[in-house]
């Protein structure tokens, strides 16, 4: 329900919006990175360390989901030894995470975006692509 | 009113769907409904496939009957007579082999979802650059970007289904139409694409089927041996009933002797590969082999064996990124805006008339042609229009609840939410028209689209590019119809 409520608040302005696309970083191989360059097009929006701030926090997150650590490889070699019938009954640490990074968008949102007229969209709904930042306030500027 | 407009778009569906599925269903339209690719949806979305399932059934009878016969005929005696051990582990492979088999085919491979149309459009806004800057030579726009991974130069390429660059290992499926990511190959035998997600299930599935079949082979060899002494021993009456026996265990032996060769071959190389970190479609290119004096490595190796097969085998899953039971969002960005949306799609508009110029001056940017125009939303109304493909018509009509009138007139209404037209300008009808007209290939509007186009030409473009992108354009249009 929460997700919806973000998709509805995320949706509404998303028409009439200027978007900012951040990149993917691959230069550390595939795991999910975000060019921390602060883009020009937001230039006077918001402070640059601020967003910053956001892109390394969701990098680490995305690091911590994807690195394998001693709790990962334990569910993954329980759920290979269930045949993998375990993954039915149980959400894997990634998702969980998921979930996590929702919340600290949500959360970044109503704290430090939209108070700025900008709105970051989770980036596991443009399939962990870019990260997009919505211009809610556009003053026609084009 | 709303019932009718439903079944018209469910009926249009790539996937089985029946008069009961459609009443049992929810009001509400789910993403897998409307999906782009050429997948096969069970479940309401929870099973991912491929289109052609045959040979995924034949592997599953393959692997069941010899199974069955394996524990019809030779357990029984095995437990008796050496230990009953045997058909226990027996079970716990098959349950594994199954098990594996249909985690690979079910689920998602890793499917990349495809760019959102402000997505595509600013990709291509970043692709005119380097054309802006020396606006006398009509160069095709690059459709490479490079990046350095760990020191290596990875060449990433433009989808133009997709419209995205696709990520490094990634790879586009033609039969099933998606990007996957860790793209390792299509395997008709699992019905579905190895990738990313499902890489780690179907090594395992290859590896613990070779295990059950040299186990099956073993049981069964051990089977006839033992019959043999104790039919030499005993009473030579008892033989006649054993005839059919006999034959059953032959047949797996057959079959076992026959598959075992193939998959611990495909097993071993597979084996290969996860030690490496390389993905099938990378070793089939040598994306990492050395050649023309380039020093190439592997940028995604850990370094040891041990390591990779641990990434391979026991990395966190991946969540899977195409929300298929989701519910479909009148999503507002599919709807374009009137105001000051008119402006930017004028802009994002010219940007693909001169691609399209660019495309197809050479003949080897011809899909681009055809592409690049479909990189808006609008411009997948022609599929719509045509009426002509499948698995694309459910979900245009969903998507394409534009506000342009024509459009309209063409698709059911879905929902009264969302197909509202908001009263469209001429101006901004003309340049949706121009970016449906380029791909069309069956558009019955054909004609009209014309007008539309030309007027919208001189608007954008000066008049010498005008006439030249006119005739490139109706080249392009005869190639896509041909």
């Amino acid at each position: 329900m929460e997700g919806h409520r973000m998709d509805d608040l995320a949706r509404i302005p998303s028409s009439q919006c200027a978007k900012v696309f951040i990149p993917r970083d691959y230069s550390d191989g595939t795991t999910v990175r975000f060019v921390t360059k602060y883009p020009p097009e937001l230039d006077g929006r918001i402070d640059p360390k601020l967003l910053q701030q956001t892109v390394i926090t969701l990098n680490s997150m995305y690091c911590e989901a994807e690195t394998l650590s001693g709790k990962t490889y334990c569910e993954s070699c329980f759920a290979c030894l269930t045949a993998y019938l375990s993954y039915i009954c149980f959400s894997t640490h990634y998702e969980k995470t998921l979930k996590k990074i929702k919340r600290y968008v949500e959360d970044q949102n109503q704290t430090v975006y939209v108070p700025r007229g900008l709105m970051v969209i989770d980036p596991v709904e443009r399939g962990l692509r870019t990260l997009e930042i919505c211009i809610v306030t556009e003053v026609n500027a084009r | 009113m709303k019932d009718n407009s439903y079944v018209a778009v469910s009926t249009d569906s790539p996937s089985r769907m029946t008069a009961e599925d459609l009443s049992k269903m929810p009001k509400k339209i789910r993403n897998w409904q409307v999906y782009p690719g050429k997948n096969k949806f069970c479940c309401d979305g929870r099973v991912m496939m491929a289109k052609q399932t045959g040979i995924f059934y034949f592997t599953c009878a393959l692997i069941v009957i010899t199974s069955g016969l394996f524990f019809g005929f030779d357990c029984p005696y095995l437990a008796e007579n050496v230990t009953p051990a045997i058909p226990a582990v027996g079970g716990a492979l098959f349950i594994f082999v199954m098990s594996t088999l249909f985690r690979t085919s079910f689920s998602d491979p890793g499917v990349i979802p495809r760019a959102t149309p402000d997505e595509a459009a600013e990709m291509e806004k970043l692709m005119e650059i380097p054309n802006a800057a020396s606006p006398g030579h009509y160069r095709p726009p690059p459709r490479t970007k490079e990046v350095v991974i760990k020191g290596q130069v990875i060449k990433l390429k433009y989808c133009f289904t997709c419209k995205i660059f696709r990520p490094p290992r990634a790879s586009h499926c033609s039969l099933c139409d998606n990007c996957v990511e860790r793209f390792d190959h299509h395997c008709p035998w699992v019905g579905n694409c190895v990738g990313k997600r499902n890489y780690r299930y179907f090594y395992l599935f290859i590896l613990s089927l070779s295990i059950h079949c040299i186990y099956i082979f073993a049981c069964v060899l051990t089977h006839l041996i033992l019959r043999e002494y104790e039919c030499s021993i005993s009473v030579r009456l008892k033989k006649l009933v054993l005839v059919s026996l006999t034959l059953a265990t032959i047949v797996e032996a057959i079959i076992c002797f026959f598959s075992v060769w193939s998959i611990i071959g495909l097993a071993g190389f597979h084996t290969y590969l996860a030690t490496s970190e390389q993905t099938t479609n990378e070793d089939i290119k040598g994306s990492f082999s050395s050649r023309r004096g380039q020093e190439n490595f592997n940028p995604y190796s850990q370094g040891t064996i041990l390591k990779n097969c641990m990434v391979v085998l026991c990395s966190p899953t991946p969540p899977s990124l195409i929300d298929r039971r989701g519910f479909v969002v009148p999503d507002s960005s599919q709807i374009h805006p009137v105001s000051d949306g008119v402006v930017k799609e004028k802009e994002s508009n010219a940007v693909n008339v001169k691609h399209e110029s660019y495309g197809s001056t050479t003949v080897t940017q011809q899909k681009s042609t055809t592409s690049v125009g479909t990189n808006t939303a609008v411009d997948k109304t022609p599929v719509a229009n045509g009426n002509s493909t499948g698995p694309m018509t459910k979900h245009d009509m969903i998507i394409y609840q534009t506000p342009d009138g024509s459009i309209n007139k063409k698709l059911p209404a879905v929902n009264g939410a969302y197909v509202e037209p908001p009263s469209p300008p001429p101006e901004y009808t003309c340049i949706a028209m121009d970016t449906v007209a380029v791909p069309v290939p069956v558009a019955v509007t054909m004609d009209a689209v014309q007008d539309h186009v030309t007027v919208d030409m001189d608007a954008v473009v000066s008049p010498e590019d005008g006439a030249a992108t006119c005739e490139s354009r109706g080249c392009s249009t005869t190639n896509v119809s041909v």
